[in-house]
């Protein structure tokens, strides 16, 4: 119930912030909003073609940072890692043209994969070098894309070698759509189930304690004992990079069928917003992506109808962002004030 | 050979100019234990007001604008961070995603959604006489926009300051033992701010140079990550203004080869080069991280 009620606060607060903004913009409002209820959510193929196919790769990435998070891993290479994905199962799926359904499963394990080691170059620099992971993967994220844009102008260039694209995945290699609902395709329910699965790993097994006794406070992990802090943080980074490997390795089976350079618009970021706004919870994560996927369908349609820049969208998650973290940490010291005037006396008093 | 060396070496100082400001800028950030992140989105907003100041006052309105975008997030930062107590990790990449999507928003509702290629007047190199005419660097030292002269002082000052003045001690005091600093009667959270607002002035500065004496124009998302490279820049040098200012050095030579190397038809994918600042910031942090000491209290939550 909670949930519920925190989701259409959050509703009503993104729509009323937006709405402040173009008035501020001096934006044809009504329309605007008018558009984005109808590109997002207004009719079946908005809902399906628009706003869910976006919201998978957002429900992936989103519980990527959610796990990597939640063990103190700040991996804001969500985006490189989806890249890494992407290349990875166009790889393969390119060339396994006539495998049928082992390509798909090879195509995504490859993909997976390539996501995990990706992330897992920037876990190496951390436990082994101390780099600052948020360094490093923002780094990696720029060279993913560099690498991306080498690939499809070098060795998987479609072979006209005419524009900057791989050939298309044979039919055989793509994930099925879904009957009845327009672009929206399989990936839907892998990402559910996966993103569930992780859900129920942290919030049941011990190894999702371990994770969150690491997040939370990694040294009262260790001295507490029978945790290995590095081994956990290593995990959650690779696993982390896997789910966002994952979210690109379908993004090119089920929506593009190619290998471009943007292949991504920047769902590894909006991911931050995404798990942020769902407290870091998988399950939570799941509607956080739709609305956020609805907000960038949406404002897609805001554009073409209204003219209001897409650009929006970024500040409108920026603002969100903010408020969340400091609103956990305004909640956070109030508990932290009542402790220490309980607890701690000045040790010149004693 | 030396008909070679004078382009290389500006070109060096041409790209090392606005890395080394932003850089020079986050070192007295976390000189006093705080980590911004959100010093890309300074260097972008900073970008953003260079071309909104040039449009309407010039070059010297450009230089302004661009100060005040970057303290407009720098003083986010502050605020989230300082008086909010907000995660300054996740404050840092939500200010610059905040940076981002406002210039991107700004730009297209004033100047259009084409982004046709808007001319801000700029600011061109202003030879010092004398110095100009030593012979291979004078004209590459010494042929440049004010702004270069600007960060050729500051970090000697910024030396300076940190290690023979007491608010500079005070500063690293901050920095390693922010509860014994407080103890000792330094107003902690008033020089954190400032240290944060100074960091906005020469991020948005760092942005300012890359459209006041560079590209003569605003495109979206030009810092490009400069400000994230100006971060590792800072570990690279160790957290001292004249390690920070090699490093920024170091960094513009690795460009300049890019550009000296595309033009020798070296037969490498020209991504490898677009890339190697990227690898290079991997590389140097990877060797840096295990020698250099960080200030004691950096990045800990307040």
């Amino acid at each position: 119930m909670r949930t519920v009620l925190a989701a259409i606060g959050a509703v009503a607060a993104i729509v009323g912030a937006i709405a402040l903004l173009l008035l501020v913009g001096g934006y044809d409002t009504p329309r605007a909003l008018g558009a984005l209820w109808s590109g997002s959510v207004g009719s079946w193929y908005a809902l399906t073609s628009a706003t869910l196919v976006r919201a998978i790769p957002l429900m992936l990435t989103g519980c990527a940072i959610a796990v990597a998070f939640r063990a103190g891993v700040f991996n804001i290479g969500a985006e490189g890692q989806l890249l890494a994905g992407g290349a990875g199962a166009a790889a393969i799926a390119l060339a396994m043209p006539n495998a049928g359904a082992i390509a798909v499963v090879l195509a995504l394990v490859t993909g997976t994969l390539a996501g995990a080691g990706w992330a897992g170059i920037a876990a190496v620099l951390r436990e082994r070098f101390g780099v600052l992971e948020v360094i490093s993967t923002i780094m990696l994220n720029f060279i993913a894309l560099y690498a991306v844009s080498f690939l499809v102008r070098g060795p998987l260039q479609e072979p006209t070698h005419a524009y900057p694209q791989s050939s298309s995945i044979a039919a055989a290699a793509r994930l099925a759509r879904l009957p009845g609902a327009g672009r929206l395709h399989l990936g839907l329910v892998i990402a559910l189930i996966i993103v569930i699965a992780v859900g129920w790993v942290l919030r049941h097994t011990a190894s999702g304690f371990r994770m969150m006794a690491v997040g939370e406070n990694s040294a009262a992990a260790a001295s507490a004992g029978l945790i290995d802090v590095r081994r956990v943080t290593s995990l959650a980074f690779l696993a982390s990079g896997a789910l966002a490997g994952l979210a690109g390795g379908i993004e090119v089976l089920g929506v593009t069928y190619a290998l471009y350079e943007d292949l991504s618009p920047g769902y590894g970021y909006t991911a931050i917003a995404v798990a942020l706004l769902a407290g870091l919870d998988p399950w939570r994560v799941v509607i956080t992506a739709f609305l956020f996927a609805a907000l960038e369908a949406g404002a897609g349609a805001m554009q073409r109808d209204a003219g209001v820049p897409s650009t929006l969208v970024a500040v409108i998650e920026a603002l969100l962002i903010l408020g969340v973290v400091a609103a956990q940490a305004l909640r956070v010291r109030r508990v932290r004030v009542l402790h220490t005037t309980d607890v701690i006396v000045p040790e010149s008093a004693t | 050979m030396t008909d070679a060396l004078t382009p290389f070496l500006a070109a060096t100082i041409r790209t090392a100019t606005p890395l080394a400001l932003a850089a020079l800028g986050e070192l007295l950030v976390e000189r006093t234990g705080l980590i911004n992140i959100g010093l890309e989105g300074a260097v972008l907003a900073g970008a953003f007001g260079a071309l909104a100041g040039a449009t309407a006052g010039g070059v010297a309105g450009g230089y302004a604008g661009a100060m005040l975008g970057g303290v407009l997030v720098a003083a986010l930062f502050a605020i989230c961070v300082l008086v909010l107590r907000a995660d300054q990790i996740i404050t840092g990449m939500a200010l610059t995603l905040l940076a981002v999507g406002a210039t991107g928003t700004l730009y297209r509702a004033l100047y259009g959604a084409s982004g046709a290629a808007l001319h801000a007047p700029t600011s061109g190199p202003l030879p010092i006489p004398g110095l100009v005419s030593i012979p291979v660097v004078g004209e590459a030292l010494f042929d440049q926009p004010v702004v270069t002269y600007f960060a050729y002082l500051l970090a000697p000052v910024l030396a300076w300051w940190l290690t023979r003045t007491h608010a500079g001690l005070a500063l690293r005091a901050i920095g390693e033992r922010p509860d014994a600093a407080a103890a000792a009667g330094i107003a902690v959270t008033r020089m954190r701010a400032l240290a944060v607002i100074a960091g906005g002035v020469l991020g948005g500065l760092a942005g300012g140079t890359l459209v006041l004496a560079q590209a003569g124009t605003f495109v979206e998302n030009m810092s490009a990550g400069r400000g994230f490279i100006a971060l590792a820049i800072v570990v690279l040098g160790r957290w001292r203004p004249l390690g920070v200012a090699l490093g920024a050095l170091l960094f513009g030579a690795a460009s300049a080869l890019q550009f000296a190397f595309q033009a020798m038809g070296w037969g490498a994918p020209y991504q490898i080069f677009l890339a190697a600042p990227y690898l290079l910031t991997l590389a140097a942090l990877a060797g840096a991280m295990g020698r250099a000491r960080a200030p004691a209290a950096l990045g800990r939550p307040l």
